[in-house]
């Protein structure tokens, strides 16, 4: 199968000339998101990752945050609003949050303690005036753990949590302070707070025209010197449509262009616009149903179809928009571990194990799967998935695609596997980001978080896997977490629980003139260093 | 007149209230889930419950059905989901921006439409009919969304002319009739215009042909009446089927084409609509369709009085 198969009408530029028009301004770097709005500006920001990345850590600071400045290791979390943070001794249900000082809103006032128990009120407390039900359903979503909180002086506050958990400190990578001076300014109204929003973040917010443009320019008192934008003006373009992302970014409309479909790569190169690509913390796996009825609760059939992907293959087709993908995480992951099953193509091997777990071609495994046409963080569902059904074909295995409309298939994983409306379903392709230790592996293993309470779609419950769960949870020590977490992703590993395929690498189309782009191994971006030339 | 005209508005409201049933039945019945749509992934069931709780979408769809109309017919046509704006507001702006569009694109079509349809009606099977007949058979089989990738390849990619995309300059602040902005016009407005040019020029050789060959024609020819007052009795004659497709036809344009308009990010109806379902936000895509469907009915109306005005015929059946 060659890429070919899936040409576009944007194929055809590869015959044509093109000229590219100088940028509008030095210094204004114009962006074409993926998205269709603008997402919400008032440090609660919908529209999953692409919002946190746009109207998250631009305008709005969070207590903790992630190192955006590496593109060569894993982004680690890193202080932010709160420059020390830990559990009470003896007490692991109560964490301390040391604030910063010195640190101003966009709107001048100071930055404290209240400010905190402000933007958590905001989203739990439905008795306290800035209590807003969309702000609640992003916090809540994110923050499972937290269950109270108190000031303990003017610069340090205490969380509580339903449950001892470790991975706490990653609920706060969401949890982005929004002034509540300016709030009460603006009468006490979070959809005026949206177009006028006030946070500690790097960039604000000057103009903002829903579902068209959002323009931020640099918050020159930032906190973090170094982390003053070197930009004059950034603007946000909600450019849904992937051929007019193309068209923006090779006619000078833009200067980055998210997301690029992989059949435009050469022509864009040839356009001189770079390709910036990195691995991400993403997979795109098949999860699989190991209830007593499917053919998956047979380890061998699971490493089987393993065995039977051509992932170098579906690289190629994809022109490098992808890596390969053994595990939930990369090898070089602190996480990975040493599974002893090496996930890789092998068909004869594939087909000795079908043997094995009694398939033939008199009695073919067939198997049906659940996928998308397209959706947020999806790449490519139909071009892959199309690539692997003749992958299983050549080891004598049906795979029968059963496609569904992003939101329709999301309303499937909500229903697990042993759902009514999943009968005859045993595969689903959803792909997830796995930027922290919760969503990236203990989210998919416990008996505990079988939907509708988690994303475990297939019903895995293996006692090994509960009980590092369990463990890690309670671990404070992060070496030692770290250790229990690449125990944990072995053991899922050599279970062979999902089918890995490839990780996601982020793609962007960027002008020559971008300069300063780092490209973090995160769904999250620093737009401080960058600058136009 | 008076009677004509209240009979036509007496008629329009069944077909609204059949048009919001359909499309509430529409949504309803479309797989998928609102609420898993605004929530993030992490979202437990608890949430999904107080979320459904919220937007009153746990209650009887009759219920939901009837509190809906109930707002609606007061002008409260409720707030978004996913962005909790009132979806008035993002209505206004949408229709304001489809209608810049639907006016440049409309009166392209209509004129366009009209001169090639006479032109090619009057020449009949001659080489101008024959140009004008490939000429329209293209613009109606060129779907919308590639020609105006094509457009843009050579008219944004390749020559650098006109913008691929947006409403105005990186820092316009709402729509002017200046360059900067209506350079940012013309590719949509050529995409939007084709299929209607096209269908338009077609009915009206076929009006015209049809008249030309009556009799009257004859025996005016034959009075020896100058060919321009021939022409004129001709068109007028030729002008009502004419005028109904028209209206149709901009009807259409008002509505939005989701295609077009997501092709060049114009943020009209159409891309708003398309937002509204893939994001399944009930009351942006309700309110949004209840109004395009109340312009079509304005519309059909307004066409059925210029038509009933230039054919005396019309009004007395």
């Amino acid at each position: 199968m060659k890429s070919r198969r899936y040409p576009t009408f944007l194929a055809g530029l590869v015959f044509t000339a093109m000229a590219i028009v100088p940028a509008a301004a030095q210094g204004t770097l114009r962006v074409a998101m993926t998205l269709a709005d603008i997402p919400l500006m008032d440090g609660a920001p919908d529209q999953g990752t692409e919002g946190v990345r746009f109207s998250g850590y631009t305008v709005y600071d969070a207590l903790i945050s992630y190192d955006l400045s590496r593109a060569d290791q894993a982004a680690v979390l890193r202080p932010s609003l709160a420059t020390e943070w830990k559990p009470v001794d003896g007490d692991p249900l109560r964490w301390v949050f040391k604030l910063r000082q010195g640190v101003k809103f966009h709107d001048g006032s100071a930055f404290n303690a209240d400010a905190v128990i402000f933007s958590l009120d905001r989203g739990f407390t439905k008795e306290h005036p800035a209590y807003d039900a969309a702000i609640e359903r992003q916090l809540k979503a994110y923050m499972p753990s937290v269950k109270s909180w108190k000031k303990l002086d003017d610069f340090t506050v205490e969380i509580t949590t339903t449950t001892p958990d470790s991975l706490f400190p990653y609920q706060m990578t969401r949890l982005f302070v929004a002034s509540p001076t300016q709030w009460e300014k603006l009468g006490r109204d979070w959809n005026a707070f949206r177009s006028n929003p006030s946070g500690t973040g790097p960039w604000m917010l000057e103009t903002l025209v829903p579902r068209q443009r959002a323009e931020l320019v640099p918050n020159k008192d930032y906190w973090d010197k170094s982390r003053v934008p070197k930009l004059d003006r950034l603007i946000l373009l909600p450019v849904p449509e992937v051929s007019a992302r193309t068209a923006a970014i090779l006619s000078g409309r833009v200067d980055w262009a998210e997301v690029p479909s992989p059949d435009t790569v050469e022509r864009l190169k040839e356009a001189g616009i770079r390709l910036s690509t990195n691995s991400m913390p993403h997979m795109w796996p098949y999860t699989l149903s190991e209830l007593p009825d499917s053919p998956f609760a047979d380890i061998r059939v699971r490493k089987a179809l393993n065995y039977a992907v051509d992932r170098e293959g579906l690289v190629k087709v994809l022109n490098g928009l992808a890596v390969p993908s053994v595990g939930n995480v990369t090898p070089d992951h602190p996480w990975f571990g040493k599974p002893t099953f090496e996930v890789k193509y092998d068909p004869a091997e594939a087909r000795r194990l079908l043997a094995e777990a009694g398939y033939s071609k008199d009695k073919p495994l067939k198997v049906k799967a659940a996928i998308s046409t397209s959706g947020s963080g999806q790449m490519y569902p139909l071009i892959m998935n199309e690539f692997i059904q003749e992958n299983f074909r050549e080891v004598g295995v049906e795979l029968e695609l059963v496609v569904f409309e992003w939101e329709a298939l999301r309303a499937r994983r909500r229903a697990g596997a042993q759902g009514e409306e999943n009968k005859g379903i045993t595969m689903l392709n959803n792909s997830w980001t796995a930027t922290d230790p919760y969503s990236g592996l203990l989210r998919f293993l416990s008996p505990s978080e079988i939907p509708p309470a988690g994303t475990n779609w297939g019903n895995i419950n293996d006692p090994e896997l509960t009980s590092l769960s369990e463990q890690i949870r309670a671990e404070f020590d992060p070496k030692k977490q770290d250790d229990l977490l690449a125990k944990l992703h072995q053991r899922h590993v050599d279970m062979a629980n999902f089918i890995w395929v490839v990780h996601d690498v982020g793609a962007l189309a960027l002008s020559p003139k971008v300069k300063g782009h780092v490209h973090a191994r995160s769904p999250f971006v620093d737009f401080s260093p960058i600058y136009m030339q | 007149m008076l009677l004509y005209v209240a009979r036509r508005l007496l008629y329009s409201i069944p077909i609204i209230i059949g048009v919001t049933l359909i499309v509430f039945s529409l949504v309803h019945i479309a797989p998928g889930d609102p609420i898993s749509a605004l929530l993030p992934n992490e979202a437990t069931a608890e949430m999904v419950d107080q979320a459904r709780k919220d937007f009153g979408l746990d209650k009887p769809l009759v219920v939901q059905y009837a509190i809906w109309l109930g707002n609606a017919a007061v002008g409260n046509l409720g707030k978004s989901i996913a962005s909790g704006r009132p979806v008035s507001e993002e209505l206004t702006a949408a229709v304001g921006n489809t209608f810049i569009l639907a006016i440049s694109a409309g009166t392209l079509a209509c004129v366009l439409g009209f001169i090639l349809g006479m032109v090619a009606g009057l020449w009949r099977d001659r080489a101008l009919d024959h140009a004008v007949s490939l000429f329209t058979i293209s613009g109606v089989s060129l779907p919308h969304y590639w020609l105006a990738i094509l457009l843009v390849i050579v008219f944004s990619v390749n020559l650098s002319w006109l913008p691929p995309l947006g409403m105005g300059p990186d820092t316009s602040n709402g729509w002017r009739p200046d360059w900067a902005h209506l350079q940012h016009l013309i590719l949509p407005t050529i995409a939007t215009a084709a299929i209607p040019m096209a269908v338009i020029a077609r009915t009206m050789r076929a009006a015209m042909i049809e008249v030309l060959d009556q009799d009257f024609v004859t025996t005016l020819r034959a009075k020896g009446l100058l060919p321009k007052r021939v022409l004129w009795h001709v068109v007028r004659n030729a002008l009502p089927t004419t005028l109904a497709v028209m209206g149709l036809q901009i009807g259409n344009m008002l509505g939005g084409s989701v295609l077009v308009e997501t092709v060049f990010a114009w943020p009209g109806t159409g891309f708003l609509l398309a937002s509204a379902i893939f994001q399944r936000d009930l009351p942006l895509l309700q309110g949004t369709m209840l109004v395009l469907a109340m312009f079509f009915v304005i519309l059909n109306l307004a066409v059925d009085l210029i038509q009933s005005w230039t054919d005396p015929r019309i009004r007395r059946t």
